[in-house]
């Protein structure tokens, strides 16, 4: 029985590995990259024989990539904010109120979630440069909380209905008006939902990369990714590897943050929104 | 916006109550529904508008209506057509891949003894990472002389610069970050399987595969469709890894590679445009297919009460 | 304080289902009243609509004199205990109980002090700062109630507030719930499905059905004289036998034997012009061991006795009588709500009887029951009605 409770654990431990090393292997690698000189970039190495960090001191030296880095964290910072606060706003009463056209809105928002967003590209250019937000933050953060509001509202309505329904006519019957009712009983409730919906949110601008090189033409608002994809080596006779993979591991980092800090609230908030009766 | 302002049908005048929570949930949605109807109803209108005009925006005077032929060019040009095969091969192969790999996982991560929140922040890390990001990774990891993968190759290979190896190692790329998007749908599918009903299962004297098959997959059925539908959908769309990866070089170009190069490389606005409508429309063809042919439980369908 | 008045109260869902149909209930100040009902009978309804959560579609609601039909909760100035217990999961035991005052902008020192009171009353002195999860059901049901007492409502709505909890401990805080009340004097207004809860508690008990009041009365009232087949068949433990029965000068031929009416059902059923079939009803302790022969006469019927159960106080015994169970729209019912349509009884129909402890009957055997014709009911099969009800 002992013996037997082993090998089964055991073989859970060898699935548990390889599973854990599919999901970071290329990580790994690119962090290898970023951390070799380019005299060894290209010796296939898994671990840099020597360690440098001149592939980092390089990017951040120039204003092409500390400029992309403000850009990504302010834009995904306020397309959060505002998408998280509609997003709150609309899933509340999906969730919780009757009012006609609710299926409206569902049924619209489920369309934007399938919206190839190059079908908006080409108008979207055409639109911005004509009112003149192109190539500016305000050309991506609307674009970006647009595709990210059906997330948020999924998501977000997932949380909300969880939230026991008689708390709301407790409320009502304690004398709460129904935006005090919203205000002091539902949104503390739902302040952890709220939370792993931005996480989710700025997630989804953080990795957009079609709307960042198309709706951009210079430094002045272009996203990491964007510019990682334009970076140029520092001589026409050097490929830019170091300074990409360098980069790359900039922008992966508050990523590999949020997942260690919230992945149970990560994958409840994946799952909540798309799993349910 | 008028049609949510019709009074409900068969009721009698709303009381108090009930009026102010009706004008409570239009005013909640009224922000959300305009952002959405401005940044993508209106816009698609105007691609619509676009596509129907001769539109080079190397020559914007010369603009006029055309009418269809924009989408007769499109239509007729083998570029669409390669682009739109090379998109549904990456596609089913690249979903039907998750499909098996995300259950694998899913079980891993529901069945697993121990370590399972390691197991599922690492399995996030695919999730959360930037696809451009993981997109160089691969790419450099198959680059000769670069790679430790393509090192693995007989020298001189170059695989992402042949049309086959590419779409391999691009369904590659796609497989390995999405499949823990796959695999978290599924196990919220799983975590809906009672236990009870699996051991009555095994009383009966089911095999395991017997009650993966006979058990599991019929009450997770709701659960793989809606999965299928988000990812087929999202796979559809694929830019990010194939714009890293081969820049839709030797015969690798997605429809969404194709759009954007009308749009940024040729200027073409008329075109591109026709070529984003035809887009949309496939992604329609193929919601609507999932939705009626499979009964798929709409993803709208769980906002319901 | 004040008194509660539902005149031809009716509520019709949009899709033009009636949850509850004209209801006339007049609750004097300082009364407990009972709502019961199986489920869907439109009690909880009815009760929302009080409390404002519901919209009234026809009638009058008013609450001290006032007609609060399109008050909004708020303004009603009602207090209401809910199956859930509905704490709020963020806020301490003392937030929670405070939570109404502070909606009405009490000062903070006044919502202390009557918070305070309020948990010595319901012993919860010392777990005013945990939250409700730490709480075990009792104790969250206890804070449930002292958000209500603390705003001293006009009244207290209650729906269903014990049916979360354990069986012993469901007992002893109706006794609470009864102590509580009378103590405090509120007008209540409290929804159960639980004829036992029914019973012990209320100063009046409305029975309803499908959305329609059946009868008002004490408990007593509803317990002897039930007005109609689902009163009488729905209220008491073990519930009342029903045996089809012909009726010919004067005696009911049942399947039990011939019971021989006395006097007085004699003369309502003349007056109430009774059909030729009817139903008798029969609670289990109109039944005695004739053995025993303590009882005033009235007929005795044989029945091999199928199971015995002795309880110490007293001897349930259960046997068969011949013919199918009887059947009317009412009784199917309440087989479905008490669940007794699952057990699969057959064909034949079982009978219960509540004999002395002392009784020599033995499972298996045959055993002389005496009838205490007095408290026969006699039910009119078409409409359900209480033949032997006195008309008021």
């Amino acid at each position: 029985m002992a013996a037997a409770g082993k090998t089964h654990a055991t073989r859970w431990g060898v699935v548990n590995v390889v599973v854990v090393l599919y999901a970071l292997f290329p990580v790994w690698w690119i962090a290898a990259l970023s951390f070799k000189d380019p005299g060894t970039l290209t010796d296939g190495n898994y671990i840099p024989r020597d360690w440098t960090f001149e592939n980092y001191r390089g990017i951040f030296a120039t204003s092409e990539f500390t400029r992309a880095l403000i850009n990504s964290i302010g834009i995904a910072l306020i397309a959060t904010v505002i998408a998280v606060i509609l997003g709150t706003m609309a899933a509340y009463a999906v969730a919780r109120l009757r009012f006609p056209g609710k299926q409206v809105l569902i049924g619209m928002s489920l369309l934007i979630a399938m919206f190839p967003p190059i079908s908006l590209v080409s108008p979207l250019f055409e639109i911005e440069r004509i009112i003149g937000i192109f190539d500016t933050w305000p050309g991506l953060i609307i674009p970006y909380m647009t595709f990210s509001l059906p997330l948020a509202i999924y998501t977000l309505s997932a949380f909300f209905r969880e939230i026991p329904w008689d708390l709301e006519k407790a409320a009502k019957v304690d004398g709460a008006t129904p935006a005090q009712a919203f205000r002091l009983v539902i949104v503390p409730l739902a302040a952890p939902g709220v939370f792993t919906t931005a996480i989710l949110v700025f997630i989804f601008c953080w990795n957009d990369f079609l709307f960042a090189i198309s709706l951009t033409s210079t430094e002045s608002a272009r996203t990491v990714p964007a510019a990682i994809a334009f970076f140029t080596g520092s001589s026409q006779f050097q490929q830019p590897t170091g300074s990409i993979a360098a980069a790359a591991v900039v922008i992966t980092v508050p990523i590999i943050i949020f997942v260690l800090l919230f992945q149970r609230r990560i994958v409840a908030g994946l799952t909540s929104g798309a799993v349910k009766g | 916006m008028s049609t949510m302002a019709g009074p409900a049908k068969g009721r009698k005048a709303p009381s108090a109550g009930a009026r102010q929570e009706r004008r409570l949930g239009w005013l909640l949605c009224a922000p959300a529904v305009l952002v959405m109807t401005a940044v993508t109803a209106y816009p698609i209108g105007y691609a619509v508008y676009l596509s129907l005009q001769r539109y080079d925006l190397r020559f914007p005077a010369r603009a006029e209506f055309v009418g269809l032929s924009n989408y007769g060019s499109v239509l007729s040009s083998p570029f669409w057509w390669d682009a739109f095969w090379v998109t549904l091969f990456l596609t089913v192969v690249s979903v039907a891949i998750e499909l098996v790999l995300g259950m694998g996982l899913a079980l891993v991560m529901h069945r697993t003894l121990f370590a399972r929140g390691t197991v599922r922040t690492a399995v996030l890390v695919p999730y959360g990472i930037v696809t451009v990001v993981a997109a160089f990774s691969w790419q450099y990891a198959w680059t000769p002389e670069l790679g430790y993968l393509a090192d693995l190759l007989p020298s001189g290979d170059a695989p992402l610069t042949e049309q086959w190896p590419a779409l391999w190692l691009i369904i590659l790329a796609e497989v390995w970050k999405t499949t823990p998007f796959m695999a978290l749908l599924l196990l919220a599918g799983l975590a809906l399987v009672p236990e009870e009903t699996l051991k009555a299962a095994m009383v009966d004297g089911a095999t395991p595969w017997q009650r993966f098959t006979k058990v599991m997959l019929p009450l997770m059925k709701p659960a793989i469709l809606v999965a299928l539908l988000f990812r087929t959908l999202d796979a559809f769309r694929i830019f990010d890894n194939i714009y890293v990866l081969t820049s839709g070089a030797h015969g690798t170009g997605s429809l969404s590679i194709l759009g954007y190069d009308n749009l940024f490389t040729a200027l073409n606005l008329g075109i591109g445009s026709a070529i984003s409508v035809l887009i949309f429309i496939c992604v329609g063809i193929i919601a609507f297919t999932f939705v009626k042919l499979f009964g798929a439980a709409a993803p709208g369908a769980e906002v319901k009460r | 304080m004040a008194e509660i008045v539902l005149e031809g109260v009716t509520k019709r869902f949009p899709d033009g289902s009636v949850a509850v149909r004209d209801v006339d209930l007049a609750i004097a100040d300082g009364e407990f009243v009972i709502l019961v009902g199986p489920s869907g009978c439109g009690k909880s309804t009815t009760l929302n609509m009080i409390a404002g959560l519901e919209d009234i579609t026809e009638g009058t609601l008013r609450i001290g004199g006032r007609v609060v039909n399109d008050l909004a909760p708020k303004e009603r100035d009602v207090a209401m205990v809910f199956q859930s217990y509905a704490l709020y999961p963020h806020m301490s035991v003392r937030e929670n109980m405070g939570f109404p005052l502070r909606l009405a902008k009490v000062d903070k020192a006044t919502i202390d002090s009557k918070v305070e009171e309020a948990a010595r009353v319901l012993d919860l002195g010392d777990f005013l700062d945990r939250k409700p999860a730490s709480l075990s059901g009792g104790q969250r049901q206890r804070v449930a109630m002292g958000r209500a007492i603390v705003r001293d409502p006009e009244a207290f709505l209650m729906d269903e507030p014990l049916s979360n909890l354990d069986a012993k401990l469901r007992v002893q805080m109706r006794t609470q719930i009864s102590r509580l009340q009378r103590r405090l004097g509120t007008t209540t207004v409290y929804v159960t499905h639980d004829q036992t809860e029914a019973m012990t508690l209320g100063d009046r008990v409305v029975v309803m059905r499908q959305g329609l009041v059946q009868q008002i009365g004490s408990p007593a009232e509803l317990y002897d004289m039930p007005r109609n087949l689902f009163v009488a068949g729905f209220i008491g433990s073990p519930a009342m036998n029903f045996v089809s029965a012909s009726l010919a000068g004067g005696t009911l031929r049942t399947p039990l034997g011939d019971l021989p009416l006395d006097d007085r059902a004699r003369r309502a059923l003349e007056q109430r012009g009774a059909p030729p079939e009817v139903i008798v009803g029969l609670r289990p302790e109109a039944f005695e061991d004739a053995s025993l022969a303590r009882g005033t006469g009235g007929p005795v019927v044989t029945a091999t006795v199928d199971v015995l159960e002795s309880l110490g106080s007293d001897a349930y015994v259960y046997f068969q009588v011949e013919g199918g169970p009887v059947s009317t729209a009412e009784l199917e019912e309440l087989a479905t709500d008490s669940g007794l349509r699952d057990t699969g009884a057959g064909a034949s129909q079982q009978i219960v009887a509540r004999l002395d402890a002392a009784t020599r009957a033995r499972e298996g055997a045959p055993a002389e029951l005496r009838v205490d014709m007095s408290r026969a009911h006699v039910f009119d099969p078409s409409t359900g009605s209480n033949l032997t009800h006195p008309e008021r």
